[in-house]
């Protein structure tokens, strides 16, 4: 049964391998709660980009239980994946942006797939674009534009359908610091306006720069949580009313 | 089909603008066009084929239906004269004649001018030709009326011989039933090869664009709608290469009916088309058009369900 706002991703002994290789991913168990804003961190190939596939949907574990938005998401039927899918803003790592489609398409995609007009797609898009520098390249295609643009589009891309929960894998990697620095306000913008926010990065400036956020540490396929706060976190008022752990 | 193909394209620019542009369509298909053109030609040519002989067979049918001949075979000419005149007079009496006509001796020298001449000094007349009575009766010559008519022409002409006229033609009609059948089962293979043809040309480009397809999914994005952009690129092509087949196959179909109507044989004036038929014909690009959506769909579908 769901409960809306009780929490929003829940892992309990989750394991993750491919084929028959050793688990990439084990024994993962934390809970994400709305509202609330967490960094993921850990030295390269820890499983970082692995668990934000399963949180984002992209891959199922080999054990364990994960719910999202109160519902079981292992036994999700298939046919209801796209409406959690449109819940998740999702920055990936490599961008993974659509190379036939201009910035302004690309960062309108969730909003197209969602049946949103084109009437009510034209403006905000506009909008956002300005807001991440590219107002001007809008009509340009991913080839063009440099790492950073590309990544800036993949983050406004992921962000202009509000979701109730933004993934971003590495989403400053490729830009300058002012402008890493304003991307992670824009991150702070929707957290406040109640997005849950799971950024996955190792660097510690940028972790500095959100006092409020909660950290969780992958080390070599397990979640470290030497503070317990992720299992059993102290209750604080969500914008939506719910419980949420207070920040750290 | 270079206009026809910037028109297509202008015409998908604008139906897709209120859609999301999932995948670059005009690289969907390649030569699927012409593919698609090729298969409809060839299905408008085979469903010409066999309406045309059916037609053929309906009209001959119709004509012979009822027909049934009485021979006199006697080689005296008075006593053939007497018989003859004697059956006329027999089966007029009959209930299910509707018409009694002994052929002319004129027309049957006409009939067997080009195998014995006409060259001075022929004397046609002396032959011992039978004489012909074409009787044509009020419904079907079927065995029990000829057995009948039999049996009012013997009694008073001993060398008459009776036959329905349809009976002569019964193996034309069988094979024309085979070329008939054959031209249907030509039809299923070509939809065979079409369904083909679909089918690996949207796996060859749902693997061409497996990569934005997973992009898709992950901005949430349905089966559906992705099945959707598939299908109308499909249609486009299908409708393009329906509309060049159709062409082709009529342009075909109507220099062959001219170069028919000249040989001036009996049988053969009758496989024309009616306007029925060409509503038949100007379906199958429509069928074809449907038949390529419904592939695309379905295999599209079908490999969606494999991906998470």
């Amino acid at each position: 049964m769901s409960q809306p706002d009780a929490e929003i991703v829940q892992f309990d002994n989750v394991g993750l391998r491919y084929g028959t290789d050793k688990e990439i991913l084990a024994d993962v168990s934390f809970t994400l709660y709305p509202g609330c804003f967490y960094f993921l961190t850990g030295a390269s190939g820890a499983g970082k980009t692995s668990l934000l596939k399963l949180l984002y949907l992209a891959q199922r574990p080999s054990r364990g239980l994960i719910r999202l938005f109160g519902t079981d998401a292992i036994t999700l039927p298939r046919e209801r994946l796209p409406g959690f899918r449109r819940r998740i803003g999702v920055v990936f790592q490599d961008f993974r942006l659509v190379d036939h489609l201009s910035a302004f398409d690309n960062v309108a995609l969730p909003l197209r797939v969602a049946g949103v007009s084109e009437r009510d797609i034209v403006r905000p898009v506009g909008e956002m674009l300005d807001w991440v520098g590219l107002g001007d390249r809008q009509h340009v295609r991913p080839a063009t534009l440099s790492g950073g643009e590309q990544q800036r589009v993949a983050i406004a891309r992921a962000v202009i359908a509000r979701p109730d929960m933004l993934v971003a894998d590495e989403p400053t990697g490729n830009v300058d610091p002012d402008m890493a620095l304003k991307l992670l306000r824009l991150f702070e913008s929707l957290n406040r306006l109640g997005t849950t926010v799971v950024v996955a990065t190792h660097d510690v400036h940028l972790i500095r720069k959100v006092p409020e956020s909660l950290i969780m540490r992958l080390d070599k396929g397990r979640l470290s949580d030497p503070t317990g706060a992720l299992r059993y976190p102290p209750r604080r008022q969500t914008p939506t009313g719910a419980s949420a752990p207070a920040p750290l | 089909m270079g206009l026809l193909s910037s028109l297509m394209r202008q015409w998908r620019g604008n139906g897709a603008a209120s859609d999301p542009r999932l995948l670059p369509e005009a690289q969907l298909s390649g030569p699927m066009p012409w593919v698609i053109a090729i298969m409809i030609a060839m299905t408008v040519i085979a469903a010409a084929s066999g309406l045309a002989l059916r037609n053929a067979a309906q009209t001959a049918s119709a004509d012979l239906e009822g027909g049934v001949t009485v021979q006199i075979v006697t080689a005296a000419p008075a006593e053939r004269l007497r018989q003859a005149a004697a059956v006329v007079a027999a089966l007029k009496q009959a209930p299910e004649v509707a018409n009694v006509q002994q052929v002319a001796q004129e027309d049957l020298n006409t009939l067997v001018e080009p195998w014995l001449g006409t060259r001075p000094g022929d004397d046609v007349e002396a032959l011992p030709i039978p004489a012909l009575i074409d009787v044509r009766l009020k419904g079907p010559a079927t065995a029990d009326r000829v057995a009948h008519l039999r049996a009012l022409a013997v009694p008073v002409a001993p060398s008459a011989r009776v036959d329905a006229q349809a009976g002569w033609l019964a193996p034309v009609f069988a094979a024309i039933g085979t070329l008939q059948w054959l031209a249907g089962g030509l039809i299923a293979l070509l939809a065979l090869a079409t369904i083909a043809a679909v089918l690996l040309a949207s796996r060859n480009a749902l693997g061409n664009h497996r990569e934005t397809i997973e992009i898709v999914h992950m901005l949430g994005g349905t089966d559906k709608q992705i099945a959707r952009v598939f299908q109308r690129s499909m249609a486009f092509d299908a409708a393009a290469g329906g509309l060049v087949g159709l062409l082709f196959g009529v342009v075909t179909i109507v220099t062959l009916s001219r170069q028919f109507a000249g040989l001036g044989s009996g049988m053969v004036a009758g496989a024309v088309l009616h306007w029925q038929d060409w509503i038949v014909i100007a379906a199958i690009p429509l069928a074809g058009i449907a038949l390529a959506v419904l592939t695309a769909r379905m295999t599209v579908l079908a490999a969606l369900r494999r991906m998470l």
